[in-house]
C-alpha cells in the first residue's frame, strides 16, 4: 500500500475517490456558508434569490449589512478587546514557563510539568464554571467581610479572560518550549563571554531566536481565544463577545447577515492561518 | 555564592507565574468547586455537607441517562472519526509526495482555524428543512416535499465528527509519516498481503497517534455544547447542556458543579485508561 508497490487499478481509483469525498466533506460546510452571504433573500437557505451585496454593505433594516449593524460591531470590538488582552497574558506567561522548564532544575519540576498540561485534559465548560465558582466565592467573602463589591468578580469580561487564558497559557507554553529546547546555549554563553550580561544575552540572542515561535504562538492564542465559546459561555457578562452574540442569534433564526459575518471570519482567520504556516516555515 | 542567589532568584521569577496561574484559575477553582458539589440547601443561605447532589444524579433517571448517552455518543463519534480519519491520513502520509502532500495536510488544516461556530452553522445551512441537502432530494425527485434531517442523532454525529476530525488526522500523519516505506515492503516480500501488512505493521506503528487521537477527539467531544446543542435541537440531551442548564437556568450551583464533577472524572478516567492500555503518558502524548 505504498506507491512502489503495484496495486490494481480499482483499488488506486477507490482510494483516491474516498480522499477526494473526504475533502468535499470538508470543505462543503464552509463553502455553503460563503455563498449564501450573497443571497437576496430573507433567509440563509434555498431558494436561492440572486446576488447581491446587500449584507455587508445596506444600512436599512430589516436588510441591515455587517457594516452597519452596531450591535455586531460592538462584539467583534469586545473579542478583539479579550483576545489581546488573553494574548499578551498567555505568550508571557508561556515565555517565562519555557525558559523554566527548558533552562532550570528544580524538584516536582514533572509534576509541575503534568499540573500545568492539565488543562488541555479539562473540558472548557468546566473550567468556566470552576472559575465562575472560585471567583462568586472570593466576591462574596469580600462583600460579607469588607463590605466590598468586587463587580468585575462576577461575569464580566475580566473573567472571560482569566478563562481563556487559564488553558491557552499551556499551548503557548508547549509551542515556546519547543523552539527553546532547539537553541544551542553556546550562542548565550559566547555573548556572555564577549561582555553581555545574563541578561543582555538573553534578551539579544535568545530573544531574537525565539521570535517565530513567539509570533506563531500569538496568532493561535489570539484566533483561540477569538474563536472559544464553552469557557466564555459561563463567564461572559453584559458585554457580548461575537462568538456569543452569533450563537444568540443563530438561535433565533438568522439572515444572511451571519454568512456575510462568517465569510468575514473565515478570511480573516484563514489569513492568519496561513501567515503562522509561513512563519514557522522559515525559522526551520 | 553571589551567582547562587542570582540563580536562585531567577528560578523564583520564572516560578511566580507558572504558580500564580496554576493554582488561582486552576487548582483553587477546582477545590471550591468540589467543596460546593457537597453542599446541601437545608433553608435560606444554609447549607449542610452532604452527597445529596450526587445522590441527585443517582436517582434522577433524566441526568444519569444524559450522562450515559453523552459517553456512548462520544465514543461512536470518537470510532467513527478514527475509521473516516485514517485511510485519509495513510493516503497524506505514505501515497503522497512533496508539494502534494503538504498542500493536502494544509487543506486538512484550514477549515479547522474556522470558528467552531461558522462551521457548525454550515452544517444547519446543510441539512436543515429549507436546506441544500432536502432541496437536492426534492430536485432529484427522490423526496417529494421538503426533508427535516437537522435535530436528530445522526446530524449530531455529523457535527461531532466533522468538528473533531483535525485532532485525530493530525497526530495519524505525523505518526503514519514515520514509518519507514521499506518495512512495508518487507512485509510484502515476506509474502504477508495487504491485510496482514496493515495489521502487523502500520496499525501497530502507527498506535500511538491513533492513541493520542482517540483520547483528544474523546475529550473535546464529551466537553462540546455547540454543536450537540445546535445540530441537535431541544432533544440533543448533552450533559454539558445540562451543567449549563444547572448552572444559568436554574441557578442550582450545588448540583451544577456535581455534574461538572462528574463530567470531568469521567474524561479523566478515559484519559487514563487510554495512557494505560498504550503504555504511554500524558507528557508523550500532550507535550
Amino acid at each position: 500500500m505504498i506507491p512502489s508497490i503495484p496495486q490494481p487499478k480499482s483499488f488506486r481509483v477507490l482510494y483516491g475517490s474516498y480522499v477526494a469525498l473526504f475533502f468535499i466533506y470538508l470543505v462543503m460546510p464552509l463553502a455553503v456558508v460563503a455563498v449564501f452571504a450573497f443571497n437576496d433573500s430573507m433567509f440563509p437557505s434555498l431558494p436561492w434569490g440572486g446576488f447581491t451585496l446587500d449584507w455587508f454593505f445596506n444600512d436599512t433594516e430589516p436588510r441591515l449589512g455587517l457594516f452597519h449593524d452596531g450591535r455586531l460591531l460592538e462584539s467583534i470590538w469586545t473579542s478583539f478587546f479579550i483576545a489581546c488582552w488573553v494574548t499578551v497574558l498567555s505568550v508571557s506567561v508561556g515565555i517565562t514557563n519555557a525558559f523554566l522548564f527548558e533552562r532550570q532544575d528544580f524538584p516536582f519540576k514533572n509534576v509541575l510539568y503534568m499540573l500545568m498540561l492539565l488543562p488541555l485534559v479539562v473540558p472548557g465548560v468546566i473550567l468556566g464554571i470552576s472559575i465562575l465558582v472560585f471567583s462568586s466565592t472570593i466576591a462574596n467573602w469580600l462583600e460579607s467581610n469588607f463590605g466590598i463589591d468586587a463587580e468585575f468578580l462576577r461575569p464580566s469580561t475580566f473573567l472571560v479572560v482569566m478563562g481563556q487564558f487559564s488553558f491557552i497559557a499551556t499551548i503557548t507554553t508547549l509551542v515556546i518550549a519547543a523552539r527553546l529546547r532547539k537553541f544551542d546555549t553556546a550562542l548565550e554563553e559566547a555573548a556572555q563571554s564577549l561582555g553581555a550580561s545574563r541578561l543582555t544575552a538573553v534578551r539579544t540572542v535568545t530573544l531574537p531566536y525565539l521570535k517565530p515561535a513567539i509570533i506563531g504562538a500569538s496568532i493561535v492564542a489570539f484566533l483561540m481565544s477569538f474563536e472559544n465559546f464553552n469557557t466564555t459561555l459561563m463567564l461572559v457578562g453584559s458585554d457580548q463577545p461575537l462568538t456569543i452574540a452569533m450563537y444568540g442569534r443563530l438561535r433565533e433564526g438568522s439572515t444572511p447577515e451571519l454568512n456575510a459575518l462568517s465569510l468575514l471570519l473565515m478570511a480573516v482567520s484563514g489569513g492568519l492561518a496561513l501567515l503562522s504556516v509561513f512563519v514557522q516555515r522559515d525559522s526551520t | 555564592m553571589k551567582l547562587q542567589t542570582a540563580t536562585r532568584l531567577t528560578l523564583l521569577l520564572l516560578l511566580a507565574p507558572i504558580f500564580l496561574w496554576l493554582s488561582i484559575l486552576i487548582i483553587l477553582p477546582h477545590m471550591d468547586m468540589f467543596l460546593i458539589s457537597l453542599h446541601e440547601k437545608v433553608g435560606l443561605r444554609t447549607y449542610e455537607l452532604s452527597f445529596a447532589n450526587y445522590a441527585e444524579f443517582f436517582t434522577e433517571p433524566l441526568y444519569w441517562n444524559t450522562f450515559a448517552r453523552t459517553a456512548i455518543m462520544s465514543i461512536i463519534a470518537t470510532t467513527l472519526t478514527l475509521l473516516i480519519g485514517f485511510p485519509v491520513s495513510y493516503y497524506i502520509a505514505k501515497m503522497l509526495r512533496g508539494r502534494a502532500k503538504n498542500f493536502l495536510f494544509l487543506l486538512c488544516l484550514v477549515p479547522f482555524w474556522v470558528s467552531e461556530l461558522v462551521r457548525t452553522f454550515g452544517w444547519m445551512i446543510l441539512l436543515r428543512e429549507s436546506g441544500i441537502f432536502s432541496g437536492l432530494l426534492q430536485w432529484t425527485g427522490l423526496a417529494a416535499g421538503p426533508v427535516e434531517m437537522l435535530y436528530n442523532d445522526a446530524s449530531i454525529m455529523v457535527g461531532l465528527v466533522y468538528t473533531s476530525m483535525l485532532f485525530m488526522v493530525v497526530p495519524l500523519v505525523s505518526t503514519l509519516d514515520s514509518l519507514d516505506d521499506a518495512q512495508v515492503e518487507a512485509g510484502y516480500d515476506l509474502g504477508g498481503n495487504a491485510y496482514t501488512v496493515l495489521r502487523t505493521i502500520i496499525i501497530p506503528h502507527a498506535m500511538p497517534g491513533i492513541v493520542s487521537g482517540c483520547i483528544v477527539v474523546f475529550m473535546l467531544t464529551l466537553g462540546n455544547y455547540l454543536t450537540p446543542v445546535l445540530l441537535g435541537g431541544k432533544d440533543s440531551l448533552w450533559f454539558t447542556a445540562q451543567i449549563y442548564t444547572q448552572f444559568i437556568t436554574r441557578f442550582n450551583w450545588e448540583l451544577g458543579a456535581a455534574f461538572g464533577f462528574l463530567l470531568l472524572g469521567l474524561s479523566s478516567l478515559i484519559v487514563w485508561a487510554g495512557l494505560k492500555l498504550s503504555r504511554q503518558t500524558l507528557t508523550e502524548t500532550m507535550g
